[in-house]
């Protein structure tokens, strides 16, 4: 198992997109060769086969925001709900990494909001939306209004032979985890080998990646180290509102841009300020990341190109419906 | 008539570590010196800043942070200074820094205080 590339269990495939990222697990062309008996390991140990499928994570949609600087309010977040439904393949499920709402001290106002919010997401169309609270939604009230309509905070489910964990890094109002879930984590993870694949989905970046704008974890450490035995582990992430990938010993971290407005290169700005809104790309920096898979049909030579894609809406631009546009994945 | 002609000078040469001194400190925030102790610096947190929003301490300096809270729980986190705070409101605390490196590290608040939770930052400066 340790001769085959990691990057392999969780490949990320996009033949066509809509906001947010899509992932595939285990394309049908990795069942061959080394790859294949990778999977085929991984279904004994786990005793559930592993079978390819998609999915797709979409954050910070901060419903209830209505700038400055992103006048549009909800238009980018439903507009990725028609994206979703555009995929030519549907996507078993989606992973919402945070920040569903923006925060309000007024309660019955932020109920409204996360009504909204669920009355949105239930335009997707797949069978399962899973979510993880941001500080946003949960660091006022301890996560109490977000389990009112969605549940637990934290939890983990099984799904077609990986593993999900749903971590909340926000509720305890400082940005951590905290002992308890700590300890469950250990616990959930107990039963499985140490070559189970396993995706770990939660707000906050479980790394250093920026903490004088409160990009991290502060226990992240002790997180990827109760990780750290597992051979297959994938970290999705939002709350930085800008691509980012990360790859720490074997972990793969990558973010998700916002439905809402994008933050700036960290090392290019001395302020965290939301990027400027241009009325004639409104949704410029948001949502988008295409992926194309650039699988060779050999376990080794695995690669990942990477492409962001900007929408822009017809409103402002004049052309009619959503166009994608490849660009630069630089920001 | 020599030694009256010095007066002044010697008068001012006497001086001069206390205006230094008190030059050192000017245009610094509130604080206090407590006698035999380190330097106290007081900072009091307020949603959506701290003020004052920038203090200035030597390297090698050991001075004492009040932190008071005039509204809610806030956080006061620096990880390369070593600070890892929280204040409630009613309850001052106190913790030492000694900065081992120079350079202006910016602290945050890392408690959820409300809708601008995101902005609220000061900065300390630490100079050779």
């Amino acid at each position: 198992m340790k001769d085959v590339n990691r990057r392999s269990f969780l490949k990320m495939a996009g033949t066509s997109i809509g906001i947010g990222v899509l992932y595939s697990a285990f394309p049908a062309a990795a069942a061959k060769g080394e790859a294949g008996e990778m999977f085929r390991l991984m279904g004994k140990s786990s005793g559930e086969q592993v079978t390819p499928f998609t999915f797709v994570q979409l954050s910070d949609a901060h419903v209830g925001f209505n700038g400055p600087p992103d006048p549009l309010g909800t238009k980018a977040f439903e507009r990725a709900v028609q994206m979703v439904n555009q995929l030519p393949q549907r996507p078993d499920l989606v992973l919402f990494t945070g920040d569903l709402t923006h925060d309000t001290e007024e309660k019955d106002v932020h109920a409204q909001r996360m009504k909204q919010f669920m009355e949105i997401s239930r335009g997707m169309n797949v069978p399962l939306l899973k979510c993880v609270p941001g500080e946003h939604d949960a660091g006022l009230d301890g996560g109490a209004l977000y389990r009112d309509f969605l549940g637990e905070t934290h939890y983990s489910f099984d799904h077609r032979g990986v593993h999900f964990i749903a971590l909340d890094n926000v509720s305890r109002a400082k940005p951590e985890v905290g002992p308890e879930q700590l300890a469950w984590l250990k616990k959930d993870l107990e039963r499985f080998p140490k070559s189970a694949p396993i995706v770990v989905f939660t707000h906050r970046p479980l790394f250093d990646l920026k903490p004088e704008w409160e990009w991290f974890t502060s226990d992240g450490d002790d997180v990827m180290n109760v990780l750290a035995p597992y051979e297959n582990v994938t970290v999705l992430y939002g709350h930085i509102h800008r691509d980012h990938e990360h790859e720490e010993q074997h972990v793969h971290h990558y973010a998700a841009r916002s439905l809402i407005f994008a933050f700036p290169d960290p090392d290019k700005v001395p302020q965290k300020k939301p990027m400027p809104f241009d009325k004639d790309q409104p949704f410029k920096n948001l949502g988008i990341r295409l992926v194309h898979e650039n699988f060779a049909g050999k376990a080794q030579v695995n690669s990942v190109n990477v492409e962001d894609v900007e929408l822009t809406a017809r409103e402002f631009s004049g052309i009619n419906g959503i166009q994608q546009i490849l660009r630069n994945p630089n920001l | 008539m020599n030694s009256l002609k010095n007066r002044p000078t010697l008068l001012f040469a006497a001086l001069l570590p206390l205006l230094l001194t008190m030059l050192l400190t000017l245009g610094m925030p509130r604080r206090a010196q407590a006698e035999g102790g380190p330097r106290v610096i007081e900072i009091t947190a307020k949603r959506f800043a701290f003020s004052p929003n920038q203090i200035t301490i030597k390297k090698g300096e050991t001075v004492k942070i009040r932190l008071t809270s005039d509204d809610v729980t806030h956080g006061f986190f620096m990880r390369k200074l070593k600070i890892d705070q929280e204040v409630e409101p009613g309850k001052p605390t106190e913790f030492a820094v000694t900065p081992q490196e120079a350079g202006t590290f910016t602290t945050i608040c890392d408690h959820f205080c409300g809708v601008n939770h995101g902005n609220m930052n000061m900065t300390i400066t630490v100079v050779e």
